[in-house]
């Protein structure tokens, strides 16, 4: 019992997990991204079709990667180079996404592919309790085991990272220091939407392999206000994502068990359970030390300062 | 080693530098000398590719160069020490300056680099964590850093925007050591500063700079402290006016023990007292950071005090709001006039109603009432010789220095008793800095009393009955302006004698 | 020589230079958006003509504009008077819900009758809004809770909530099992116009941004709503009570948006069902931010919204398009809009070489 709900929150924590990671990265170098939610739509949609068109699941992770980067790439533009909005910019690229998915997405609904598969690690495997929840899953999982790594080494022990994470903070700093502030921060917005990508990849070529209509279902929502629960790092939000999984988990199984309470009650479970966890971490982030990036929100004007 | 010329910026409706054309030696200490205002800033930040001049030329080592970029003018060896740091508050002392490093691989040889970063401060006798993050330092401490940071880099010239403001006399002397060092070692500095004993100390050459021209370069030996000051200010009209009459003794605000706590829980205000009595104007002395700003946010309402007491004229306005302590009759002009003086989006009208929008002649119930609101602008626009834009744009557009005469316009509307003002000629020229101590001493005349908080000596040793020192939030005494030397106050200020 | 260029700030544009950006930007996403239709195996010209024919064409065509735009104006104007403070309500699609939710209760189960019901409507659904908004406004007021997250997750539950009702207790037990309450009696209905679906909701609606008007321009809560958003420091220095005012703003932001769904059970629907909004409250985000905060403004950019709406109507029947589809195309609006911004404030000049003067 144990072993299946843990099974069943790391599934649905994976594709909130990509989201979140990805949301981290934007927020990092100090930009707000609220496109999350189409980002995984249009990841979902490309991943699928790709895969579809190809038979190919890696191919459509690609696909599903390069879909987002590009869609995020606008964001950047608008946000970095022409100085906008970062909110109503991020707002444009949710509606865009979820727009032109169900334009494209058309031909999609309906179709089937293979998902991905599980792949037991020899030994790891075997482990009592989390041994099949966490090592007896597939390859994107463990792709996200990998990323959450990956970033936490790229913030803290490389020299990109570093300068990353002065722009966040102080971009007039890192100009100062001869860092391409802009530069950064648009291939920041770019990289880190297409790992949401991914995330909406997830989605449709392993939960459920196919393509519905706004499939993600406000979880890239969630994922926003997992950034701020994971204090912007990524090892938290491994953590975040998988609280969440486990909500949805527990409340598919209350559903499976024939419990009299209403399916859409237990459905607000998750959003409601979002929001209390994004008050209790706003109230844990002004009580310690803030760790958001100080400069998260401000376009960067060189010539703009007091 | 490096020539400007004739470089000219502006920003929209305002000309920052006009024809500038000054050069450097190798192995020199240049001073940039000039007003606030007076586009010193701009033109460093022109030389470090902040900004792109409109036009002009910059020569390095005869060579023509173009800075577009920050990243330009650092390869090219030329950095400098901002007065708002470059540094993450964030971050520690050893992530700061790690990212500042030129060539470091992309992954960090970090015990390496932490043994040369750990090797240079000591050079320097600097007592410094490396993991502390930056915000628990002094402000003389992460000025420290910045230096660091461009020595690091081995820049070939450096420019330091009045980096004594936030020293003491003592950690100054400590920096021209170092600076002299650099320039045995054939390094250039450029030293931005409007302290005259400093410029006389240290500089080769004196560029004086006023309303973004350069007026004139000279060399050491051939200037005094008198001639650099009537350079600097030069054929300015200074307005005449009466210093304030004898005060009375009638006490009108008493600060008990206060003490006030930042969001980090660190105390700004420690334990502080203050007497202001009717018709006084008391300068506060202080290096900046000591507690200057908590200080006018607690007498104003805007902090939350969390020990002591404030009296004004016997009655206790410690814990209302800032409202309440308005009516109480506490004017303030504020620090950061863009943050908080003004509603940068409302018109000119609205900004000089945001007080006391409330009061029954500006409303009709719950209306307000627009012929009102425009007589008063009008009447204000009128005595405070503000220059408005057109009619009903926003008050954003206007200069600094009218927009600070909006504020005092607002802030002594309502006939005052204390007014508190916090660095209230910062970024002003000389004219419009004038007419600030000018409105306080009438306003003084009249019975209001003022504190005056300033880091400028010059202005509180001009306009101040009383100067009061405070040393990292605490009281350390008063002298009288008439008497007291400098250096008396000089050592006040940096916690080293009481009175 | 290279040409190299700067980016630098401009003093602020005429407003004849901001009004031409504006349109512009919208024909440039009208623009954009063909190829995205084109991409889909539509004729983006014989669309655009077909949305222009169906929705200004005859009167039966310009009534449904009409009728779409009456919640387009409530809630743009309840997302405006949010922008105005720097506040961003996100949320308005559930308040709206919630709105009709609120006015579906009084009209099923309160057996009221002509005089009162409406105006009891009206004031249930007012709450119902306000309400809802009131916990996003709670959070941010007194813990600086992102507000832009609340609002947007309690449109979920809000939908939800809206689903359990009509799904369960409110279901008409009449109604074949269908997702649907009830039909409202009469005195719960609004008054109909020349024989079309234009009902009372939008002359609701006109006076809604006339009171709007007034509040923002002409009172002294108007005026502590502009100088808060301009500067809450400023305010907070100026005595205004700031965290009060987001409350009272964003829950009354969410109280407008519950209008809209009112107008909508009222005078369109008369029963509580699924869907009841297609996504106006997001279609709103985007009407505050063309009318650039101004109340006549929302009304302009609603009813030009309305004539896209009703043709995209048409087009989902004729072209078998997605309703969604509209969202992309909003998004593009935005995005050239922001675009648009850039060039309003900022100009690029051409660098001079003056290297070798």
């Amino acid at each position: 019992m144990l072993e299946i709900l843990l099974d069943a929150t790391v599934r649905a924590g994976t594709p909130i997990l990509f989201a979140t990671l990805g949301a981290i990265i934007n927020e990092r170098a100090g930009i707000i991204n609220l496109g999350i939610e189409g980002l995984m739509l249009i990841g979902a949609l490309s991943g699928f079709a790709a895969t579809f068109v190809s038979g190919n699941l890696l191919l459509g992770v690609a696909a599903a990667f390069a879909a987002a980067f590009a869609a995020g790439s606008i964001h950047a533009l608008v946000c970095v180079q022409l100085r906008g909005n970062q909110i109503v910019s991020g707002l444009a690229l949710t509606m865009f996404g979820v727009g032109c998915t169900a334009l494209f997405g058309r031909s999609m609904v309906g179709q089937t592919i293979d998902g991905f598969e599980r792949h037991a690690i020899p030994l790891l495997s075997q482990l009592p309790v989390i041994g099949k929840a966490f090592f007896n899953q597939d390859w994107l999982i463990y792709f996200s085991f990998l990323l959450v790594f990956k970033i936490w080494f790229f913030f803290y022990r490389t020299r990109w990272g570093l300068e990353l994470r002065t722009i966040g903070e102080n971009p007039a700093a890192a100009d100062a220091c001869g860092i391409p502030v802009n530069l950064y921060r648009f291939l920041a917005i770019a990289c880190g939407s297409g790992f949401v990508g991914i995330g909406g990849a997830y989605l449709s070529l392993a939960s459920t392999p196919m393509w519905i209509e706004n499939m993600s279902a406000g979880r890239g929502w969630i994922a926003v206000a997992l950034v701020i629960f994971a204090g912007w790092s990524s090892v938290r939000a491994l953590f975040g994502a998988y609280l969440f999984g486990g909500i949805t988990a527990m409340q598919l199984r209350f559903q499976a068990m024939g419990t009299t309470i209403s399916a859409h009650i237990l459905q607000m479970l998750p959003y409601i359970f979002t929001i209390v966890v994004l008050v209790v971490s706003t109230l844990r982030l002004q009580k310690g030390a803030s760790q958001q990036p100080g400069n998260l929100g401000q376009p960067y004007d060189r010539e703009d300062r007091k | 080693m490096l020539q400007l010329e004739h470089i000219r910026k502006t920003f929209p409706g305002v000309v920052a530098l006009d024809e500038v054309s000054f050069d450097i030696a190798t192995g020199e200490i240049h001073t940039l000398l000039g007003e606030n205002g007076a586009g010193k800033s701009t033109l460093m930040n022109v030389l470090t590719g902040f900004y792109a001049p409109d036009c002009g030329s910059i020569r390095l080592d005869g060579q023509a160069v173009r800075f577009t970029s920050p990243r330009d003018s650092l390869t090219l060896g030329v950095g400098m020490v901002h007065q708002h740091f470059m540094l993450v508050p964030a971050h520690s002392v050893l992530e700061n300056i790690m990212v500042a490093l030129q060539g470091v691989p992309l992954l960090f040889p970090r015990r390496q680099l932490r043994e040369k970063i750990a090797q240079t401060i000591e050079e320097f006798g600097l007592d410094l964590d490396l993991d502390t993050p930056v915000w628990k330092l002094s402000i003389g401490a992460q000025q420290w850093i910045e230096l660091i940071k461009l020595l690091m880099r081995n820049c070939r010239l450096l420019i330091l925007d009045e980096p004594t403001a936030v020293l003491t006399p003592q950690e100054t002397e400590k920096l021209f050591k170092v600076l002299f060092k650099l320039k045995q070692q054939g390094k250039s500095v450029i030293f931005i500063s409007h302290k005259m004993r400093e410029v006389m100390e240290i500089s080769d050459r004196v560029t004086i700079l006023k309303k973004g021209r350069s007026i004139t370069t000279l060399e050491r030996g051939n200037f005094t402290q008198n001639q650099l000051a009537t350079l600097m200010i030069g054929n300015d009209s200074i307005p005449e006016w009466q210093k304030s009459l004898p005060f009375s003794n009638e006490l009108v605000l008493e600060i008990e023990n206060l003490s006030v706590r930042n969001d980090r829980g660190l105390a700004d205000i420690d334990n502080f007292n203050l007497q202001l009595k009717k018709g006084e104007i008391l300068g506060i002395a202080g290096i900046a950071g000591n507690g200057q700003k908590a200080l006018a946010e607690a007498l104003t309402g805007l902090t939350r005090v969390d020990s002591g007491r404030v009296l004004a004229a016997g009655k206790d306005i410690t814990r209302s709001c800032a409202r309440s302590s308005y009516i109480a009759g506490i004017a303030h002009i504020p620090e950061d006039r863009k943050a908080v003086g003004i509603a940068p989006d409302l018109s000119l009208d609205e900004n000089l109603i945001l007080k006391n929008f409330r009061a029954p002649r500006f409303r009709h119930g719950i209306f307000q009432s627009r012929s009102a609101i425009r007589r008063n602008a009008e009447e204000k626009i009128d005595q405070f010789a503000i220059k408005a834009g057109p009619k009903g744009s926003p008050v954003r557009l206007l200069s600094g220095g009218n927009i600070q005469k909006v504020i005092i316009a607002r802030e002594l509307s309502e006939q005052p008793t204390v007014l508190v003002a916090l660095y209230p000629t910062r970024g002003l020229d000389i004219g419009s800095a004038e007419y600030v101590h000018k409105v306080i001493a009438e306003g003084a005349g009249n019975g209001m009393s003022t504190i005056l908080i300033s880091e400028d000596l010059d202005e509180l040793y001009k306009i101040s009955d009383r100067i009061a020192v405070i040393f990292r939030g605490q009281l350390i005494g008063y002298v009288d302006p008439a008497t007291a030397s400098r250096e008396q106050i000089g050592l006040m200020m940096s916690g080293e004698a009481s009175k | 020589m290279s040409l190299q260029f700067r980016v630098e700030k401009r003093e602020q544009g005429s407003a004849l230079f901001r009004a031409l950006a504006t349109t512009a930007s919208v024909f440039t996403a009208l623009f954009v958006a063909g190829f995205l239709l084109l991409a889909a195996g539509v004729d983006p010209a014989a669309a655009y003509l077909e949305i222009l024919r169906e929705a200004l064409g005859s009167s039966y065509g310009l009534s449904e504009t009409l009728v779409k735009a009456t919640p387009l104006i409530i809630t743009g104007l309840a997302v405006s008077i949010a922008f105005r403070m720097q506040i961003w309500n996100i949320g308005a699609e559930g308040q709206i819900y919630m709105g009709a939710c609120g006015a579906t209760w009084v009209a099923l189960f309160s057996g009221l009758d002509t005089p009162l019901m409406l105006p009891a409507m009206f004031g249930a659904a007012f709450i119902a809004g306000g309400l809802w908004a009131s916990v996003a406004a709670l959070l941010r007021a007194r813990w600086q809770v992102n507000e832009v997250i609340v609002t947007l997750l309690m449109n979920y539950i809000a939908i939800l909530l809206t689903d359990y009702l009509v799904y369960g207790p409110w279901k008409n037990p009449d109604g074949f099992n269908f997702p649907l309450t009830a039909q409202f009696a009469d005195a719960a209905r609004f008054s109909e116009y020349f024989n079309t679906r234009l009902h009372s909701g939008f002359f609701l609606a006109l006076f809604c941004a006339l009171a709007l008007y007034l509040l923002m321009e002409r009172t002294i809560w108007g005026y502590q709503i502009k100088a808060i958003g301009s500067n809450p420091g400023a305010a907070r220095y100026a005595g205004m009570r700031t965290g009060l005012a987001i409350f009272l703003v964003l829950t009354l932001s969410g109280a407008i948006a519950g209008i809209a769904g009112f107008s909508e059970v009222a005078g369109l629907q008369h029963r509580l069902q699924h869907g009841i909004s297609p996504g106006y409250g997001y279609t709103a985000i985007i009407i505050a931010w063309l009318a650039r905060r101004s109340a006549l403004g929302v009304v302009i950019v609603s009813l030009l919204m309305g004539v896209l709406l009703v043709g995209g109507d048409s087009l989902q029947l004729s072209w078998q398009l997605p309703v969604a589809f509209a969202y992309a195309f909003q998004g593009l609006i935005l995005f050239f809009l922001l675009a648009s911004d850039f060039f309003i404030n900022f100009r690029l000049r051409r660098l001079k070489e003056t290297a070798d003067a």
